[in-house]
């Protein structure tokens, strides 16, 4: 057993982290949450010379990295300065899809995602299909050389400034069936294609599409017709496993933060971390961080194995996460109390990263369900 | 042992509900159902209809205007005022400084200030919490000294809700440094027009401005506002205390929240079928409502002995502390519900679901709510000092 990194993403972890202590500091990210774009366009040009969008990528599709241990190690860096740049829905879910789906055009595009020259977005869920990946009620139907897609996507996060969207509708079968789901590129501003845009409550923003007749040509489909579900379960995890790893990040921010507080705040003469009632919360905040940390290893490790290994380790992990980073955001504000409320604290922000990620593919109840179904399979 | 109200109870009970029917304007609870921020002018409107009916101050003497209800009473008008989803009543005049003028005020300042709480000329806010006093409120260091007829205030005090709109604010502040603690502490009435006064919004993390910093700079007080005897503001402020954990239980608002819960539930869809359906979350629900079905019967409890003239003890503290867990754990499932309409930050929209096809803001601000009533269990004495006079009560050391 070696639960170190490998030398590169050892260096790939000091190098963002140092990027983000200096660049994207409290004030830096407090004034992106304040602007209408909801990102900052000049950051992520950085990030992405940087190669952080590149590890976020295997070799074959001009990356190098891509496995679950190089997700993990990039999303607990955003995680721990709270970053709002889009790596997840851009990086990880779009281009994770375009890599696996697409043919030698449709993959050449990656190269302009991975120098931050294109933005891309994925619209999946809709409207009534809360967590549940095969439930797709758009749909897409050939007419001579073309393809007409008719339905609504749900809060698709990064959509307004993607300048091409990965959407799925279904070809064929009932409207849960995993077969008969199939992807598409479609360019933003496609005819007929409306995006309503808002903020989101934890930063970046979001959107709800309408497709109304848009017209493609078949060549906008990703691989083949109605087989893109195995891709889309297997993105969802490395999402997942990213999410994962993200908050991890930003729970060790929180701890940070009131251990700190807990160590210099005087109530009644002494420091109110020297109260038993609040040293034995902070000791077992630090006992489920010990957790969630193996828990996102666990499921790193497992990206790349058979299907229900991984996506039992990926629920196990979603699962427990969920659980851990509620008890940490709640924990951290009780005890540092009023200023923790407050916009412009730092852990005001990490608190809301916490807990608005179990809000995105799956909450703890979600998968602890989907483990209980795994393991029984 | 009768579970049941009494027929005068239930009859108590009747009116408000009728009175709410008729005279709680649609668009104002809508307000509050929706979970949007309230308008001052909303809160004095609200206020405007109760007092023309006499229950603005349902805990005051009827010498005084007051509706002068006993403790059940209350109970059922707060009760019914949160299912209605009828605005709060904005506290501080009537339930903080009001007892406390009747109690310890001169004649004069209950003639002067006691009707402008009623009338709505004066709106009060607290000045009790500074930067380094929170729990520790009696290190509080905001200083007024004496200089002829006038005391002269500088000074910090923080998270004073809804300072916006207050024209008066009572303050604790000290004026011995070198008393013990507690012994050095007087209760001053400032104008907030008075000079050197500065009010500093602070936004919460869920983006409400709710709360304010107020800066004192050599600001001058008239001698005649200061509150009872110098140097006893401690005792006041303990008097003061008592009155604000009154409700504190917040059982209306639990089952408010619960019932907004199991609308979203019903009408969001997971696997194809209504939330409410799942067993999982059903199974929280569940949870909850035993929690709050005992909660209610614990708080009627207290409150009949109240009613009977027995004062609460630690049983405030109790029912603060398991109140406010509940209504916090209520947001949490208003939050889980939703699903990914939790995510949007929809500051102002109107409460739904996924289904049929909402508004990208349908769900509302579950979200929004859950972050902000983190503040329960901090703020009127944070959970832990609450445990705290517990567990010295019962183990000993109390006094």
């Amino acid at each position: 057993m070696n639960f170190d990194l490998t030398d590169e993403r050892q260096m790939l972890q000091d190098t963002l982290r140092r990027f983000l202590t200096d660049r994207y500091t409290t004030q830096v990210r407090n004034d992106i949450l304040s602007i209408e774009a909801g990102q900052s366009v000049e950051i992520w040009t950085e990030l992405a010379e940087l190669g952080v969008v590149g590890a976020l990528f295997t070799e074959d599709c001009g990356g190098f990295g891509g496995l679950g241990f190089d997700l993990a190690v990039v999303f607990e860096e955003l995680g721990r300065a709270g970053v709002v740049e889009p790596f997840l829905d851009n990086a990880v879910l779009a281009g994770g899809l375009v890599a696996a789906l697409g043919d030698e055009t449709q993959r050449a595009q990656l190269d302009e995602v991975i120098q931050g020259r294109l933005q891309m977005a994925l619209a999946h869920g809709e409207p009534t299909t809360r967590y549940d990946l095969s439930r797709v009620n758009t749909t897409a139907v050939e007419k001579e050389e073309s393809i007409v897609l008719n339905g609504r996507k749900a809060v698709v996060v990064n959509a307004e400034a993607a300048d091409v969207l990965v959407i799925s509708a279904r070809e064929a079968g009932a409207v849960d069936d995993e077969a008969g789901i199939s992807l598409f590129l479609i360019p933003r501003d496609a005819q007929g294609l409306t995006v309503e845009g808002y903020a989101l409550l934890a930063g970046g923003r979001a959107a709800e599409i309408v497709l109304e007749d848009v017209t493609i040509p078949a060549s906008a489909r990703l691989g083949v017709s109605g087989e893109a579900f195995a891709a889309i379960e297997d993105r969802i995890a490395a999402a997942n496993v990213a999410i994962c790893a993200e908050t991890l990040g930003a729970m060790e921010t929180a701890t940070r933060l009131t251990q700190e507080y807990l160590m210099t705040r005087k109530q009644f003469g002494r420091p109110i971390g020297s109260f038993q009632a609040l040293a034995h919360r902070m000791s077992d905040l630090l006992i489920e961080m010990e957790q969630a940390r193996s828990a996102v290893i666990n499921a790193a490790g497992h990206l790349e194995s058979d299907r229900v290994i991984r996506e039992r380790h990926v629920s196990a992990a979603k699962n427990l996460i969920g659980r851990a980073g509620r008890l940490v955001a709640e924990d951290s504000i009780q005890m540092h109390g009023g200023i923790a409320m407050t916009q412009e604290y730092e852990l005001a922000h990490i608190a809301k990263r916490i807990v608005m990620a179990e809000h995105r593919f799956g909450d703890c109840d979600h998968h602890l369900e989907r483990f209980i179904a795994l393991s029984a399979a | 042992m009768d579970l049941s109200y009494s027929d005068e109870e239930i009859a108590f009970r009747r009116e408000v509900r009728a009175f709410l029917q008729d005279k709680l304007p649609p668009e104002l609870s809508g307000k509050v159902r929706a979970g949007k921020e309230l308008a001052k002018a909303d809160y004095e409107g609200w206020h405007a209809i109760l007092n023309a009916k006499g229950w603005l101050a349902p805990n005051w003497p009827k010498a005084f205007g007051g509706a002068e209800w006993n403790a059940v009473q209350r109970h059922i008008f707060e009760d019914e005022c949160a299912l209605a989803y009828a605005p709060r009543i904005v506290p501080f005049g009537l339930s903080m400084l009001g007892p406390v003028l009747q109690k310890f005020g001169s004649k004069a300042q209950q003639d002067h200030w006691l009707p402008r709480i009623l009338n709505g000329e004066d709106w009060w806010c607290q000045g009790y919490s500074e930067p380094g006093a929170g729990s520790d409120l009696a290190s509080l260091k905001c200083a007024a000294v004496r200089q002829g007829d006038h005391y002269i205030v500088n000074g910090q005090k923080t998270w004073t809700t809804l300072g916006q709109h207050a024209n008066m604010i009572f303050c604790l502040v000290r004026t011995d440094k070198d008393a013990k603690q507690q012994e050095g502490i007087s209760f001053l009435l400032i104008d907030m027009e008075t000079p050197g006064i500065e009010v500093r919004p602070i936004v919460l993390l869920d983006g409400s401005a709710e709360v304010n910093e107020v800066w004192f700079t050599d600001v001058r007080v008239p001698v005649a506002n200061l509150v009872g005897e110098e140097n006893k503001g401690w005792t006041y402020a303990k008097y003061l205390l008592t009155h604000e954990r009154t409700n504190i239980a917040g059982v209306g608002f639990s089952q408010a929240g619960l019932a907004a819960v199991k609308r979203i539930a019903k009408s969001e869809i997971s696997g194809g079928r209504p939330l409410i359906e799942n067993p999982h979350f059903a199974a929280r629900i569940a949870q909850v409502e035993i929690d709050l079905m005992a909660m209610s019967t614990t708080n009627l409890r207290i409150v009949s002995k109240a009613a009977a003239g027995q004062a609460p003890g630690v049983e405030s503290s109790m029912l603060k502390v398991k109140g406010t867990i509940i209504r916090q754990q209520i947001n949490d499932l208003a939050r889980r519900a939703a699903g990914v309409y939790a995510m949007p930050f929809a500051s102002e929209a109107v409460e739904g679901t996924n289904a049929p096809l909402p508004d990208p803001l349908a769900a509302g601000p579950v979200a929004k709510q859950y972050f902000n009533n983190r503040k329960l269990s901090i703020f009127g004495g944070s959970n832990e000092i609450q445990r705290q006079i517990i567990a010295k009560t019962t183990l000993g050391g109390a006094k």
